[in-house]
């Protein structure tokens, strides 16, 4: 099939301001639009900058504007766009060339949460034993892959990107009910300042947004909720 | 330029770069130096598990674990190294545990563990659950949990620096030369030790599981340097790569009861692997998909097999091999539990293929995943000179980017995480060792000049060819030529290929001038690595007039123990031509004999 790819395109050291290009092709309609964009920097222009690397949806290095909704491009299909696609930089990290986005404030962010395991006793000579039931507990929330399709799919985040977002409260998440964890008291008081999450409003852009499909609002609710009962049951 | 110093620099950061950092970080100064943001390396695609020998749920030792890993690899794989990495296996993944990686648990709360191609109980020859898994997982689980396990003890990071070349003083290690893909800017590192875990280069191949970021830049970076690359004609093709794509589906699919299905409805491996059957080792199914589509037995009369894990297929072939469940039950699934062990695997193929394997078999073909070969080391790390086992003060390699070699001709599933972990910490204990003691060596003069020189060879050749179309004819002729099968006329024809892109290289001019992630730039650059690799590869392929594990000729399909059962020094010189040396296999405790699964 035809296809018409309009490509978001800003190179700092040359542009003024951002504008947008458009490819045409041939594509299968199962192609990725990241075959479409490799394609693009191969025979059309090879200033064309974006990040890649497992190209099947695992490692998170890809996450953009796709006809408006955040994807990652490896996991979106032509077939599932149709033949005019806009490829677009996530919105709310600032751009630096074309696709590329500033990811340190991110990254900043899910660093503010403690995001590692806690737990001071001493070492058992084999592992800790944890039950089944207890380690599905915060199964859902082990997938993230910090794409940050999710924070920037989030209009608080939008508006500041103080606020801690999705991504770094499902990585508290995934610590706080891991039942062999120790620090949950300390991140839930991180999770309870002004910047944490109160902030989120429930609009579940970030849910839709997920590529791993992690059941994102539900998991800030479980935060709130504990910080509301104090207790994590 | 910018200089900074460090006592021990680690390149990379996946599983084995991360590993090593983490250890390292614990008494020297060290920073880790990595293309990608760490989390994007490829470590985080594996999936089916990590092998060690707990005995969670049935009797295992890690003598089985090490016995199994030398027979898998063909005999070629160095035996010390071997019976060190699976006695160290069992710690390692406590450690991992300590450290709160989310393992899969039994119904009594230990780590779950699965069956695995080539894993056995060695008193009956049959499957035995040694694969630490999470889900599918796993090597996500660990990327995350040793990046985790960074950020809490502070480690110092360089994320998106693309290193392009080693430093050495005196023959010793001193530095690198990195460049901030932000700003086009050059950094030199200078370092009392360096450990290079730059992870694999499937990208010289058409299918392949690998990611765009596997394009083997430490082992090419070293080559230049006149460190020798080792037995890279050794890369495994993994049996159940998805069709037309090569992204992987694990191992543990079959692990879990899964079966491989030709055209005629056969469960074609019971004829290939009378024992094992769906689990024999990598490098015999992929013999086996290819043996059947020449005979005619592919899908539909194309080259892919289906592999199955429904329900009822899973039922109907347990109960015919009398699989057990651990408690004696007899092995009965249902799609939700294929669901929630393989979640991810169902996903890819719902995406990819529109295909839900809950209800629907998958169409698979191999794919190329593998670097046996690599740098070579020692089992501490230490990357070898020569053939002669003389080591380079200040310079370690651990991870895919290494050859130790625990992996010999074929490395078995479950394995290379457990490379990762082993391997990347005793690197980076042995190189803060070293680094107690040693003084930094004065950088060379002009240190970033090689880097510039290679760089500006993409900058300023005449245009008239295309980077992109040297890629694909590259990949394509090494898949057709360099795959599962080889013999003389086609790896010939190869190498000539190989050589004539390397001269069209030359003519490649990157249309990017700018300094801001001018990826045009790297992606060229690491083109150029793909291409000295895949010369070295067919190269020491050529030379091989043998058959073993990975490296299989339809010339000379025979093992030959008698003049092979050694590893190839790949050397490269200044003006880009190869000589092969040869290093004899470490063999204690198992005298080579024929391989049956």
């Amino acid at each position: 099939m035809q296809v018409s790819l309009k490509v978001f395109r800003y190179n700092p050291e040359k542009d003024k301001k951002p504008r947008y290009e458009t490819y045409k092709m041939e594509a299968d309609p199962t192609d990725r639009v990241l075959d479409l964009l490799e394609k693009v920097k191969g025979y059309e222009d090879g200033t064309l900058s974006f990040r890649r690397s497992c190209a099947h949806g695992v490692c998170g290095s890809d996450a953009m504007r796709i006809n408006g909704s955040n994807k990652l491009a490896c996991k979106a299909l032509v077939q599932d766009f149709g033949s005019k696609i806009t490829v677009e930089p996530i919105l709310g990290l600032p751009v630096i060339k074309d696709l590329i986005v500033d990811m340190e404030p991110f990254f900043d962010n899910f660093r503010k949460v403690l995001p590692y395991f806690i737990n001071d006793d001493p070492v058992p000579e084999k592992e800790r034993y944890q039950s089944r039931e207890d380690r599905e507990r915060f199964d859902d929330t082990t997938k993230c892959i910090l794409c940050a399709a999710c924070t920037t799919s989030c209009p608080s985040f939008w508006a500041s990107d103080e606020y801690l977002g999705p991504s770094a409260i499902v990585n508290a998440h995934r610590f706080i009910f891991d039942s062999r964890d120790q620090g949950a008291a300390e991140r839930l008081k991180i999770m309870n300042e002004i910047m944490g999450v109160s902030r989120c409003h429930t609009i579940f852009n970030c849910t839709l947004a997920c590529p791993r499909e992690i059941q994102i609002t539900k998991a800030i609710g479980e935060v709130k909720k504990a910080l509301m009962t104090g207790s994590l049951e | 330029m910018k200089t900074h110093q460090f006592e021990v620099l680690v390149v990379g950061a996946g599983g084995a770069g991360l590993m090593a950092g983490l250890y390292a970080s614990r008494t020297a100064k060290t920073a880790i130096i990595s293309k990608l943001y760490p989390t994007r390396s490829h470590t985080g695609a594996a999936q089916g598990g990590v092998g060690a020998a707990l005995g969670s749920s049935e009797e295992d030792h890690p003598e089985w674990h090490t016995y199994d890993t030398v027979k898998g690899s063909d005999y070629l794989g160095d035996q010390d190294a071997i019976e060190f990495m699976c006695e160290e296996a069992v710690d390692a993944v406590y450690e991992l545990e300590h450290m709160g990686l989310p393992f899969d648990r039994t119904a009594e709360g230990k780590i779950s563990q699965r069956p695995f191609g080539g894993h056995t109980n060695n008193i009956t020859g049959k499957p035995v659950m040694r694969a630490c898994h999470a889900a599918d997982r796993t090597g996500h689980m660990i990327l995350q949990t040793l990046y985790q396990q960074c950020i809490k003890n502070n480690v110092n990071f360089y994320d998106e620096f693309q290193v392009v070349d080693l430093l050495m003083t005196a023959g010793k290690a001193s530095g690198v030369v990195a460049i901030e893909i932000a700003t086009g800017e050059m950094h030199v590192f200078h370092a009392k030790a360096i450990i290079f875990a730059t992870g694999g280069h499937g990208r010289v191949w058409e299918i392949t599981s690998n990611a765009y970021a596997y394009t083997g830049d430490g082992v090419a970076i070293t080559l230049r340097r006149g460190i020798p690359a080792e037995d890279m004609e050794f890369f495994q093709f993994h049996p159940t790569g998805i069709f037309k794509l090569g992204i992987l589906i694990t191992e543990g699919v079959r692990g879990e009861g899964g079966v491989l299905i030709n055209g005629k409805g056969e469960r074609f491996m019971e004829r290939y692997a009378p024992t094992v059957k769906d689990l024999a080792s990598r490098d015999v199914i992929s013999r086996a998909i290819y043996l059947e589509v020449r005979d005619g037995n592919g899908i539909n009369g194309k080259n892919y097999m289906y592999l199955d894990i429904r329900p009822e297929t899973v039922n109907h072939y347990a109960a015919i091999d009398g699989r057990k469940r651990p408690d004696g039950r007899p092995y009965v699934v249902t799609g939700e539990e294929i669901l929630g062990k393989l979640p991810d695997i169902v996903d890819f193929c719902r995406v990819y293929l529109g295909v839900d394997p809950i209800t629907q078999p998958m169409p698979i073909q191999p794919t190329a995943h593998y670097a046996m070969g690599g740098i070579p080391t020692n089992q501490y790390g230490e990357v070898r000179k020569d053939e002669n086992k003389n080591i380079i003060p200040g310079l370690y390699a651990a991870g895919e980017c290494a050859c130790v070699s625990v992996h010999g001709a074929n490395r078995l599933g479950t394995n290379s995480l457990l490379d990762l972990i082993v391997f990347g910490k005793h690197a980076g204990l042995r190189a803060a060792e070293y680094s107690r003691t040693a003084d930094y060596q004065p950088l060379p003069e002009d240190p970033t000049a090689f880097a510039a020189e290679q760089l500006t060879r993409v900058m300023e050749g005449d245009g008239s060819e295309n980077a992109f179309d040297i890629g694909n004819e590259m990949k394509k002729i090494m898949f057709d030529d360099m795959g599962v099968f080889r013999d003389e006329k086609g790896m010939q024809n190869a190498l000539n290929k190989i050589r004539e892109l390397k001269e069209r290289f030359k003519h490649v001019r990157v249309q990017d001038t700018g300094k801001i992630f001018n990826m045009d730039l790297f992606n060229a650059w690491e083109l150029g690595n793909l291409l000295d690799l895949a010369e070295v590869t067919t190269v020491s392929a050529l030379a091989r007039t043998e058959s073993r594990g990975g490296h299989s000729r339809e010339d000379y399909p025979k093992r030959d123990d008698e003049n092979w059962l050694k590893h190839t020094f790949a050397f490269m010189d200044e003006s880009g031509k190869i000589e092969l040396k040869y290093q004899p296999v470490t063999i204690t405790r198992f005298t080579p004999k024929p391989r049956v699964y």
